[in-house]
């Protein structure tokens, strides 16, 4: 089982990696959709990528108003 | 495997603004191509009814084997009807007209899915990125879902008050059943790929940009039938749900006619939420 900051961190590597941002340009409480300039499709892109990588299942419906990666740590955490 | 293998032969390019087909080795491929997501409006349905027209030849002349769908769009395969469209258009009108041109819409778009749903041919979908509403709808016309790895599939249309209007719900039934149909119909949620060969809808998962490239590959494979065989295997197995079809229409037709959509047209057309897809 892994940690939430470990599921964070491994968020933010993967957001980084994925988007082609620096590592050390993203903070937890980050508003992602600035930070790394993605539009609506870009997102789901990204929720993919979450899904695959944790291999968990999030409804868009629960990411909702989520906009920084802390809290985005936190749906992924309490379905692993 | 050897790429040159699946690839088609110098082929002629037939066509619109929206979508284009090629036939090569027995193989006709659908190019989607109009930006940003191949919205599914007036023009994707001119060069649909022109598509299932070319269709109808090239299967009297017996000249192809397979239908292969795809979009050349990065975002997706396509991201459903044009709302934008709909909404300007249905804006522009006196409520009866935009129900009668809402209606003459559905009816185009119905017999032209019919016909790619009961070609002789098999068709595969090969879908990558966003693959939500009218655009789900169309690959489910198709016989085989070849999905790549970011594709995600969505019934987004509740959050219009609306349903699925190009025959998704009843193609999704025959296919999967009802309980799928409910989850995905009325939750609103987006699925992955790997979600949908789970449940049975996508019958390969690929590599991010390779749902063409085995695409092609499968329709390599079914030149090696019988076309007779596989033709009567396929009306045997995949019946047009016809009466569930029709009663899509109506009841699309009588949900259209109610203010919320309005509503949640414009909400859609004039959002500026960083996450409008969402339900």
């Amino acid at each position: 089982m892994k940690t939430a900051d470990q599921t964070l961190d491994e968020i933010l590597n993967l957001a980084a990696a994925h988007f082609k941002v620096p590592r050390e340009n993203l903070s937890p409480d980050d508003d992602f959709f600035k930070t790394l300039g993605i539009d609506s499709l870009q997102t789901l892109d990204l929720l993919t990528k979450l899904e695959h990588h944790f291999r968990v299942e999030l409804p868009d419906y629960e990411l909702q108003g989520v906009s920084d990666f802390r809290t985005l740590a936190g749906k992924i955490q309490a379905r692993l | 495997m050897h790429e040159e293998s699946v690839e088609p032969k110098t082929p002629s390019r037939c066509g619109g603004s929206a979508l284009s087909w090629t036939v090569s080795d027995g193989v006709i491929e659908v190019a989607l191509h109009r930006p940003p997501c191949n919205e599914l409006g007036s023009a994707s349905l001119e060069d649909l009814e022109k598509f299932v027209t070319a269709l109808a030849v090239i299967e009297a002349e017996a000249e192809a084997h397979a239908l292969i769908i795809y979009s050349q769009m990065k975002s997706g395969f396509c991201a459903g009807a044009d709302l934008r469209e709909l909404y300007q258009r249905s804006q522009a009108m006196d409520k009866a007209e935009a129900a009668k041109g809402v209606r003459d819409f559905l009816e185009r778009i119905h017999r032209v899915l019919n016909l790619i749903d009961a070609t002789p041919l098999t068709t595969i979908a090969a879908v990558h990125g966003v693959t939500f509403g009218g655009g789900f709808e169309l690959a489910l016309a198709c016989d085989l879902i070849i999905a790549d790895k970011m594709a995600r599939f969505c019934f987004p249309e509740l959050r219009l008050g609306l349903i699925p209007g190009f025959g998704g719900i009843p193609r999704l039934k025959r296919d999967l059943g009802n309980a799928v149909v409910r989850d995905l119909l009325l939750t609103g949620r987006s699925f992955n790929a790997s979600k949908a060969q789970q449940i049975g809808l996508a019958s390969q998962v690929v590599g991010e940009g390779e749902a063409l490239h085995a695409a092609r590959a499968t329709a390599a494979q079914l030149k090696k039938f019988d076309r007779a065989t596989a033709a009567a295997a396929k009306k045997f197995i995949k019946p047009i749900p016809q009466e569930e079809l029709r009663r899509e229409i109506d009841l699309f037709c009588e949900l259209f006619a109610r203010p919320a959509v309005d509503a949640g047209l414009r909400k859609f057309v004039e959002s500026t939420d960083a996450q409008p897809y969402l339900p």
